[in-house]
C-alpha cells in the first residue's frame, strides 16, 4: 500500500484555534516508512496538538492528515488500527495491574486472546516489568510507568508509533533505558514520529529533525543539516559576569564575524573557519578588553546553537535563565 | 468538521462491540474489587436510610398503606437508584481527567462502548444495592405482597430508568469541567427532586401547588408504579407514564451523552 518514497506520516497545511491561541499555523509533515522523525520545540510550540491530530484525538481546523495513506479525519478507525501512541502524560489505569493494562488494550485492538497473552509476555519480559506485572500500577514508579505506557502503543505491532515527549520528567538512567529501547524498536521497521524538548534525544534518535516554534515548523533537516546552518565549528567563550557581556561581544567581533550572545548562559560564540590561533587570539582579546573568561574553546555546533540562531532563544530558555539566577545568587555569597 | 463527519467505529459489528463493552465492564468491576469503598453509596447508604426513616421517622408519618416500611421501601429503591445512575457521571469524569480516556480513543475500538461499559457496570452497581435493600427491609417489617411477577417487574422498571439516569450521568460528566463539581449538582438537583416526591410521604400532605409537581415529576411516577408493583402486583396508574419517562430520557440522553463526549473529548 506504500511505497518507500511515500510518506507512511503525512499532514500538509495542518492548522488548529483554541479559542484565541493559533496553536498550529499550517505545518507540513512528512515521515517515510521506517523513519523516524523527531518534533524538535520548546513548550507551546504545537508540538502535542500536531501528534494528537495525526494521532486521530483531535480535529484540526484546517489543513489533511494521513496516517499509511488513510486520512484521520474520515477514516478514523482505520487509523487507529494501526498506529500506536505513547501520550505525555501516562495513560494507564491506576488499579489495574500492569498486565491487566496491557491485556485490556490487546483485546481493545480486537487481537485474538492466544495473541495478546503472548504478546503481553513478550512485552513485560522486554521492558523488564515481569517483577511487577501482577501490581496495580499505582504502586510503579514514573520509569515503570512510562515503560508500561510504550508496551501499551507496541501489544498490537502497530506499523506507526506516535510518542510524545517519551523522557519527559524521567531520571537520566531511565531515560537512557527509553533511548535504548526505541532505538530497537525502530530497527524493527516502525515508523515513528517523537515529539521532545531534548535537543540530544532528538540528535541521537532521529533521521530527520522539524523545528517547531510558535505552531510553524522554523527548519527541517538531518542534525548535520541543521548544524551546517549556524555554520561549521563555533569559537564559545563563557565569561564570568553578565554585565560585561556587551564587552566581551565587541572584543569577539573583533575577530572577524557577527558574534552571537547567549546571555542567560553567558556564552558568546561565533563561527571559525579553521583560523589558526583563534583560541589564543580570542582570550589576548578578552583580557585586553578586561573581561574575565570562566571557559573557553573550539567545539562543533549542537541543536542548542541552531535554536538559538533559528529563534534568538533557548528552546528551554525559562529553565537556563533560571539556573542562571541559582549560579548568580550562588556568587553573591561572600567566601 | 464536526464529530457527524467522522464514520466511528467502521469496523465494528455487534460482536466487535460486545466485545468491547466487555472489556469495559470488566475494567470497572475490577476497580470495584480493587476499591471495595466504591459500593459504600449502593450498599451502607441505603442500609441506612431504611433503618433510619422506618425506625426515627416512621411512627410519625401517616401513609396510604398498611405500614411505613411498606409504603418506604420504593422511595428508597427509586432514591439509591437515581443517586448511583446519576453518579456514572462522576465515574466518567475522573476517567476524563486522567489521560486513559485517550488511550481509548487512539485504539480501533467502538467508542460508544467506553460510555456504555460505564453505563452497564453501574446497572450491576444498581442491581446489587436493590438486592441489600429488598434484604434489609424485610428484616424490619417490608412485607412485599404483590408476588414474584410483580418483584420482577419492580426491579425492571427501576433498573431501567436508573439506566436512563445513567446516560443523564453521561451526558452531564462530559458537559462539566470537573467531577467534583458535578457531584455538587447531583448533590443540588437529585435530592430535592427525592424530597419533593411520593419517596417518604403522601403528596396530599403537600401544599396544593407543590403537590400539583411533585405528582407529575417523574420520580413520584417511578416510585408510584414501583410500590403498586411490589404491594399489589400491578402496576397503577403510574406504570406507563414512569415507562415513558424512562424510555424518554434515555432517547434524549443517549445521543446526547455521546454527542457531548465525542464533542468534549476531541478538543
Amino acid at each position: 500500500m506504500t511505497h518507500s518514497d511515500t510518506a507512511v506520516i503525512r499532514a500538509r497545511a495542518l492548522e488548529k484555534h483554541f479559542g484565541e491561541t493559533h496553536a498550529l499555523r499550517g505545518i507540513d509533515i512528512d515521515v517515510p516508512e521506517g523513519r523516524i522523525l523527531a518534533v524538535l520545540g520548546p513548550n507551546g510550540a504545537g508540538k502535542t496538538t500536531a501528534v494528537r491530530i495525526l494521532a486521530t484525538l483531535t480535529l484540526a481546523d484546517g489543513g489533511e492528515a494521513t496516517g499509511a495513506g488513510v486520512d484521520v479525519r474520515t477514516h478514523p478507525a482505520e487509523v487507529r488500527a494501526r498506529i500506536g501512541l505513547t501520550g505525555q502524560f501516562a495513560a494507564l489505569d491506576e488499579l489495574l495491574t500492569g498486565r491487566e493494562n496491557l491485556d485490556m488494550i490487546g483485546r481493545l485492538y480486537h487481537l485474538p486472546g492466544s495473541t495478546v497473552r503472548r504478546r503481553v509476555g513478550e512485552l513485560l519480559a522486554r521492558f523488564d516489568l515481569e517483577d511487577a506485572a501482577d501490581r496495580p500500577v499505582k504502586t510503579y514508579s514514573g520509569g515503570m510507568r512510562r515503560r508500561l505506557d510504550l508496551a501499551g502503543s507496541l501489544v498490537a505491532e502497530p506499523p506507526i508509533l506516535f510518542l510524545d515527549e517519551p523522557t519527559t520528567g524521567l531520571d537520566p538512567r531511565s531515560r537512557l533505558g527509553m533511548w535504548q529501547l526505541i532505538s530497537e524498536l525502530v530497527a524493527g521497521g516502525t515508523t515513528l514520529l517523537l515529539t521532545t524538548q531534548y535537543l540530544e534525544e532528538a540528535d541521537r534518535l532521529a533521521d530527520q529533525i522539524a523545528v517547531m516554534d510558535h505552531g510553524q515548523v522554523i527548519a527541517r533537516g538531518t542534525a548535520d543539516e541543521l548544524k551546517a546552518r549556524v555554520g561549521g565549528e563555533r569559537l564559545v567563550v563563557t565569561i564570568a559576569r553578565s554585565d560585561q557581556l556587551d564587552a566581551a561581544a565587541r572584543a569577539i567581533a573583533s575577530l572577524g564575524g557577527e558574534p552571537q550572545v547567549d546571555a542567560p548562559q553567558r556564552h558568546v560564540s561565533i563561527a571559525v573557519n579553521g583560523g589558526d590561533g583563534i583560541l589564543t587570539r580570542a582570550v589576548r582579546a578578552l583580557d585586553a578588553a578586561g573581561v574575565a573568561v570562566d571557559d573557553a574553546g573550539v567545539r562543533r555546533p549542537t541543536l542548542d546553537d541552531v535554536f538559538l540562531v533559528l529563534t534568538g532563544q533557548h528552546p528551554d530558555a525559562d529553565m537556563q535563565a533560571a539556573s542562571s539566577v541559582d549560579v548568580r545568587e550562588l556568587d553573591e555569597v561572600p567566601a | 468538521m464536526t464529530a457527524t463527519t467522522r464514520r466511528e467505529p467502521a469496523a465494528a459489528g455487534i460482536g466487535t462491540w460486545l466485545s468491547d463493552a466487555w472489556q469495559m465492564v470488566k475494567r470497572n468491576l475490577i476497580h470495584i474489587r480493587r476499591t471495595p469503598e466504591l459500593l459504600l453509596d449502593v450498599t451502607i447508604s441505603p442500609i441506612m436510610f431504611v433503618l433510619l426513616f422506618s425506625l426515627v421517622f416512621g411512627g410519625a408519618i401517616d401513609v396510604p398503606r398498611d405500614s411505613y416500611i411498606n409504603f418506604l421501601m420504593a422511595g428508597i429503591f427509586v432514591q439509591t437508584i437515581a443517586f448511583a445512575g446519576i453518579y456514572t457521571g462522576v465515574l466518567l469524569a475522573n476517567d476524563l481527567k486522567n489521560g486513559m480516556i485517550d488511550r481509548f480513543r487512539s485504539l480501533p475500538m467502538s467508542q460508544s462502548s467506553v460510555l456504555t461499559g460505564r453505563t452497564l457496570t453501574d446497572l450491576l452497581r444498581a442491581t446489587l444495592a436493590v438486592a441489600i435493600m429488598w434484604l434489609v427491609g424485610m428484616a424490619v417489617g417490608f412485607r412485599p405482597s404483590g408476588g414474584v411477577l410483580g418483584g420482577v417487574g419492580a426491579v425492571g422498571l427501576m433498573l431501567l430508568f436508573g439506566f436512563a439516569l445513567s446516560w443523564i450521568g453521561v451526558a452531564m460528566g462530559a458537559l462539566v469541567r470537573t467531577p467534583e463539581a458535578l457531584q455538587g449538582i447531583i448533590f443540588a438537583a437529585v435530592f430535592p427532586l427525592t424530597f419533593v416526591s411520593s419517596a417518604f410521604v403522601d403528596t396530599a400532605t403537600m401544599p396544593d401547588w407543590l403537590e400539583w409537581f411533585a405528582n407529575r415529576q417523574p420520580m413520584t411516577l417511578v416510585i408510584d408504579a414501583v410500590r403498586s408493583l411490589t404491594l399489589d402486583g400491578t402496576g397503577g396508574p403510574a406504570a406507563v407514564p414512569a415507562i415513558l419517562w424512562s424510555v424518554g430520557i434515555l432517547a434524549v440522553c443517549f445521543p446526547l451523552g455521546i454527542w457531548a463526549f465525542n464533542r468534549r473529548t476531541l478538543q
